[in-house]
């Protein structure tokens, strides 16, 4: 092992107490090194015991966890050998922690400036004054708005791009040895994601910063690891260098994650027909409705689509677009406050309540969360029975019987009847929720964001029984999710949403051509490529110019649109526009204007945006 | 398949999984349940009848609680008092609970309006200082038995509604519950399959505590000689009668009081010992 | 522009509780209309002839319609003509400003000692959780919100009055006394008073701080290598002040009902045991008055509870 590394661990094992009493091993017998100025990266799923890991790297142990190591350095100090008091003061100056949510990782009730030179001040290293100015040095390196103001704020009163940000410069204060990233840009959007991620590269590099960037994926850690170490249920899978172990996986478990980070597409049978839903005019939103029927904070801002009988539509947008309100609607637990559902030509009244037992039955809806769409208090016999018993009087051995079918149909042992979802993993409680759903035998299937809080392999398992189920029982989905690269696997025909709106529509295929509606351009850029060096020759967002005064009935996408067009953006709503690629978009900027900004290379990955053309 | 389950073993539904406190409040609550049924069985001598020729006796062989101001065994008058105090209360809680959790759960299960109505008055209610609130009910009607169990329910109703509620706005903004609401399951069905029963612990939680308050409740009631009225005599009364017997340490003072102090530090203590299961309801429990 | 929002916050609190406080008052005046009988009667008593029961009831508007006595007798309230006791026909507001400086007193001395206590005792209990302090704490304070106030009170008298003598059973005070003689007819009550009131709050708060130490900017502060203390004394507390706030105005609210108990043990001139001693003889104008007082007492508690909270929060101070 070299003997320079700035960290070094040889058999780290950490024991977390069981719910029967025993012990239970979450890390067992993990070992490696970063050198000093190196970017190591811990990869693995959820509870493959990365976060475990970094934190041991502190000294700190959650919730009645243990740790014991052979070896266990960090800049020559034995981590384990500290007293308490030692420990406290190794941490913060030593080693620091960027956590997964900033936004819960700041202080609510404390000024940022307090509490990112908090570090400084606790360990004795600097003065106040000199604290506050390393800090703004730090809050400009990372290139946040205002650097000399900034800091008198609020948590509150920031964005989470941002927060994440002051996160590093807190952690960055007292020049530590180690740096523990642990998914720091997991909780953003891929928008924000991308200038986060820049930032942080930047800083890393600059400071020569010896990090250790703890993520689920390996297309972000492709972008800034020197080498990259692949956990799975707490052992070691794999080490390598980045290059070598993307374009050469050692292991099976590696190739299987890099498999699964680019979906591969999923056939799409074409069918024309009339629609099998039809939604026009959707405005929809939450609150009470005032005096003209409109609800005080409206979502849903006039949303038409039509969805063929087999055929998946795929809705993306970034998170509080109206995604799930989109769900809500069609599903009737959120009756709009204009436009129609139609369903087969029926029209359908907006409250499930208004609408018949039949029509109900055709339109089945499948949550995010695992965890929560299952009632912990029944067996999943009694959840798939529920359906059977309520749509087709099924009872006794009838719906026994077609319950072992339907978990047969999503590949469940049919063992599993008499869990309740607590015993159950994310994979299979989703499984349940699928059989639940099509124990309805609906047309359309509503997925909203199924696959997002799974694992990447996991999800695309997921992904495969969702297509399988629809060639076999030609289902049809309307797919949500906030995943472009999920979307385009799975659906036919995309949606892409901005702030209530549809942005642009068309088959997947034209999501491919340019050119596209500048914030459709945005997102497909953003997502991170599993090949080095792609943060580099990504596009940039141009910055946001904050909210525009006045800005009612123009484009929303207009304060982050790098092809704006000032006033006319601003004011006047942009006119529908039929592209020759076949996609509709909402944009005043010309079909050749755009084409003219979004050079096209005909590669299948997009180039930058050139400079935005506004005063 | 490539999705790994969780540990397989079987998590006990409900069980017991009492820490020391706990079990030991089990037992004195166990206990002085079986000492309300069993009252005439246990007690050596009757409720009425004068024993000893002593009053506010000490502890002895044959009174081991000493006697009180008319000469009556305190033993006795304990056990028989145990009807009193644990029987009202039981069933005022059981009124209080029955309202609380039933408009608890419509409110969050039908929202709007409804809610919004039931939830203003009961915040109204619940701003009333209980003791007063009894003072000037029993004024105005008398205590009688419907009179002190219809108040003490009336005033811990609004706390079981709140929490009741409160508990099944959260159940409610769950995905399960929207699904069969997406299913068009009725508003009652949803309450009953999916919302009550994740109820159950919390509620049950809450239960201990509300009797725990309207032990103490009716027994300031009986102390201030404004509840439960002779002939009967609850753990309160049994204070206030021989109080007089302060000045001699007499033990008829301080024994009823101790056993009111015993039932309600066990219900605690067996609240606290399973309390901290609460937070599991909905945790990944891996 | 901040400021306005937290004013219209407040200001719409200040509102919620002046309706309350309405709604109250009807229900303590509809409390006493279920009083069965004639009210004229229960004054002038069984020999009472006709002619006298009919002018009173006059003199009292007992004629009138029901709602138009709810508002003569609000407007009372509010002029602070209370009218008359039906014991003694003494002025219902004579009656009370003897004796509410004496309850006022008593309860103020009861705050005084156990907001510190319990705050002490939440605070450290959290900053140590899971010590064996933090379970002796734990289980002491159980066991002492569920004892009655009359045990306490009775033990309290058994041993410091009753065998060693060192304190008055009774607290008669009558304000000439010396400092030492003023703690001496106060320990008794005081003590008994504060005991389940600390325990209450002293719980509450441990909840409280323990709830925010469970957040991620805690772990976040401990990673930063924060002292234990400073971690609950700067990042903590400033969250849990609106929930400790409110644990103090719900445990002084509980003073309510300990300071009914305690005045009548220790035979205390002040407003409850008048409020007991009126519920005893159904002296109906006294009692509403009574009830109107202590309400208004718990309403204004709570309302400062709230106002701490919203004053507390940056993210309703500033947006
Ligand atoms: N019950 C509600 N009451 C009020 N506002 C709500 C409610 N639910 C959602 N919203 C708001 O509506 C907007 C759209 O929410 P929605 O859940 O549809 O977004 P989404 O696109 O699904 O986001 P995500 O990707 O995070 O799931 C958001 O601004 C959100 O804050
Ligand atoms: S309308 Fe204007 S602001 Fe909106 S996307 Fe098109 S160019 Fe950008
Ligand atoms: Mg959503």
């Amino acid at each position: 092992m070299n003997a320079e590394a700035a960290v070094q661990v040889a058999d780290l094992r950490v024991t977390a107490p069981g719910l029967t009493g025993g012990q239970v091993m979450v890390v067992d017998a993990v070992s490696f090194a970063i050198g000093r100025g190196e970017v190591a990266a811990l990869i693995g799923e959820s509870g493959s015991g990365k976060t475990t890991i970094a934190l041991s790297l502190m000294g700190y142990a959650r919730g009645g966890c243990r740790i014991s190591a052979a070896t266990l350095r960090v800049g020559g100090t034995d981590v384990l050998g500290l007293s308490r008091r030692a420990l406290a003061r190794f941490r913060g100056r030593h080693v620091c922690y960027i956590a997964q949510s900033a936004a819960a990782a700041f202080n609510p009730a404390r000024r940022i400036m307090a509490q990112v030179i908090e570090g400084a001040l606790i360990h004795g290293l600097m003065k106040r004054e000199a604290a506050e100015a390393k800090a703004i040095t730090l809050f400009r390196a990372l290139q946040l708005p205002e650097p000399e103001r900034i800091g008198s704020r609020f948590p509150h009163q920031v964005s989470g791009g941002q927060l994440q940000r002051l996160l590093a410069a807190m952690a960055l204060i007292t020049d530590p040895e180690l740096l523990i990233l642990d998914e720091p840009t997991t909780a953003l959007d891929v928008t924000t994601q991308i200038e986060v991620l820049r930032a942080f590269k930047r800083v890393v590099r600059e400071r020569r910063v010896t990090a250790l960037y703890v993520s689920h994926d390996l297309a972000v850690v492709a972008q800034i690891a020197d080498h990259i170490i692949v956990l799975r249920n707490g052992r070691m899978q794999e080490e390598a260098a980045t290059a070598r172990l993307l374009a050469a996986p050692a292991h099976e478990y590696t190739a299987s994650l890099l498999a699964a980070a680019e979906p591969a597409l999923r056939a799409a049978p074409a069918q024309t027909a009339r629609p099998l839903l039809e939604i026009a005019g959707i405005v929809a939103g939450y609150g009470r409705p005032g005096n003209s029927g409109l609800p005080p904070v409206p979502v849903l801002h006039g949303i038409d689509l039509a969805i063929r009988p087999g055929s998946a539509f795929g809705v993306v947008g970034e998170s509080g677009c109206g995604k799930s309100t989109l769900a809500r609607v069609v599903a009737g637990l959120l009756p709009p406050a204009r436009g129609m559902i139609r369903l087969e030509g029926e029209t359908l009244a907006g409250a499930a309540a208004s609408r018949t037992r039949e029509q109900l039955r055709r339109i089945q809806i499948v949550f995010q969360m695992p965890d929560t769409a299952l009632n912990p208090a029944r067996t999943v016999a009694r959840i798939i029975a529920r359906p059977l018993v309520f749509y087709h009087g099924l009872s006794g051995a009838a719906a026994r019987q077609r319950s072992a079918e339907l978990l047969e149909l999503v590949h469940l042992p049919p063992s599993l009847v008499a869990r309740y979802p607590g015993e159950l993993s994310g994979g299979q409680k989703q499984r349940v929720n699928l059989a639940r759903a099509l124990a309805a035998e609906p047309s359309l299937v509503l997925c909203d964001e199924v696959t997002s809080a799974l694992d990447t392999v996991v999800g695309a398992a997921i992904l495969d029984l969702l297509t399988e189920l629809r060639e076999k029982l030609g289902l049809s989905y309307l797919f949500i999710s906030h995943d472009l690269a999920t979307v385009r696997a799975l659906c036919d025909e995309v949606m892409v949403l901005y702030a209530g709106r549809s942005v642009e529509r068309g088959s997947r295929d034209t999501l491919l051509r340019r050119p596209l509606h500048p914030y459709s351009d945005l997102l497909l850029s953003s997502v991170p490529e599993l090949r080095p060096g792609w943060l580099e020759t990504a596009p940039s967002a141009p910055a946001g110019i904050g909210r525009v005064v006045g800005m009612l009935d123009g484009c929303p996408f207009f304060p982050r649109c790098g092809a704006r067009i000032s006033d006319l953006c601003a004011q006047e709503k942009p006119p529908l526009r039929h592209l020759a690629k076949g996609a509709e978009i909402a944009c005043h900027r010309t079909e050749e204007q755009l084409l003219s900004l979004q050079p096209d290379t005909g590669a299948a990955k997009l180039l930058p945006l050139a400079t935005a053309s506004t005063s | 398949m490539n999705e790994a389950a969780p540990a397989t073993h079987r998590r006990v539904r409900l069980g017991v999984h009492l820490s020391l406190a706990g079990l030991f409040g089990t037992i004195v609550v166990g206990g002085w349940i079986l000492v309300a049924l069993a009252a005439p069985a246990l007690a050596q001598h009757g409720e009425a009848q004068i024993v000893s020729g002593t009053v506010f006796g000490p502890m002895s062989r044959r009174f081991p609680l000493g006697t009180d101001y008319l000469g009556r065994d305190v033993l006795s008058l304990i056990l028989y008092g145990a009807r009193y105090t644990i029987g009202l209360a039981l069933a005022a809680t059981a009124l209080a609970a029955l309202c609380g959790i039933t408009l608890g759960t419509l409110a969050a299960a039908s929202g709007g309006a409804f809610d919004g109505v039931l939830s203003r008055s009961m915040d109204t209610l619940i701003s009333l200082p209980g003791l007063m609130f009894a003072l000037v009910m029993v004024a105005a009607l008398g205590a009688s038995v419907p009179v002190l169990v219809g108040t003490a329910a009336v005033i811990y109703t609004p706390g079981a509604f709140r929490i009741a509620r409160s508990v099944a706005v959260d159940i409610n903004a769950m995905e399960f519950v929207l699904v069969a609401r997406a299913r068009g399951e009725k508003t009652h069905t949803i309450m009953i399959e999916e919302i009550l029963p994740n109820m159950v612990l919390p509620v049950l939680t809450d239960f201990g505590l509300r009797f725990v308050f309207i032990v103490l409740l009716l027994s300031s009631l009986s102390f201030l000689g404004l509840g439960i009225q002779p002939p009967a005599a609850d753990w309160g009364s049994l204070v206030r009668e021989n109080i007089q017997g302060l000045g001699y340490g007499a033990p008829a003072v301080i024994m009823p009081a101790v056993a009111i102090a015993t039932l309600t530090i066990g219900v605690n203590l067996m609240i606290d010992g399973f309390g901290g299961r609460r937070r599991r309801l909905f945790a990944d429990e891996r | 522009m901040r400021n306005k929002v937290v004013m219209r916050l407040i200001g719409a609190r200040i509102g919620a509780n002046v309706l309350l406080l309405l709604a109250i008052s009807l229900l303590v005046f509809l409390g006493t209309e279920l009083l069965p009988g004639n009210v004229a009667e229960i004054v002038l008593g069984q020999g009472a002839t006709l002619e006298a029961v009919a002018g009173l009831s006059a003199a009292m508007h007992l004629n009138q319609p029901a709602a138009l006595r709810y508002l003569i007798w609000l407007g009372g309230l509010v002029s602070g003509n209370l009218g008359q006791s039906l014991v003694n026909g003494d002025s219902v507001a004579a009656l009370i400003a003897s004796r509410l400086p004496n309850s006022l007193l008593l309860a103020g001395l009861t705050a005084l000692v156990s907001v510190p206590a319990a705050l002490a005792l939440g605070i450290t209990a959290a900053i140590w959780r899971g010590t064996l302090y933090d379970r002796v704490v734990s289980v002491v304070t159980i066991a002492s919100v569920s004892v009655p106030e009359f045990l306490v009170a009775t033990l309290a008298v058994l041993i410091f009055a009753v065998r060693l003598h060192w304190l008055p059973a009774l607290a008669y005070f009558d304000g000439t006394d010396s400092l030492s003689g003023l703690i001496r007819v106060f320990a008794l009550p005081v003590a008994t008073l504060s005991f389940a009131i600390v325990a209450q709050m002293a719980r509450m708060t441990r909840a409280a701080l323990v709830n925010t130490l469970e957040s991620s900017y805690v772990e976040m502060a401990v990673l930063k290598g924060t002292p234990p203390a400073r971690v609950v004394l700067w990042h903590a507390l400033p969250n849990a002040v609106g929930p400790i706030a409110n644990a103090i105005a719900l445990s002084l609210s509980f003073l309510l009902g300990g300071i009914i108990i305690v005045e009548t043990i220790f035979d205390y001139p002040g407003l409850a045991r008048l409020m007991v001693d009126a519920v005893s003889t159904r002296d109906m104008p006294l009692i509403q008055a009574c009830a109107m007082l202590f309400c208004t007492f718990y309403l204004l508690l709570v309302l400062f509870a709230d106002i701490a909270a919203i004053l507390s929060n940056p993210r309703l101070r500033l947006r």
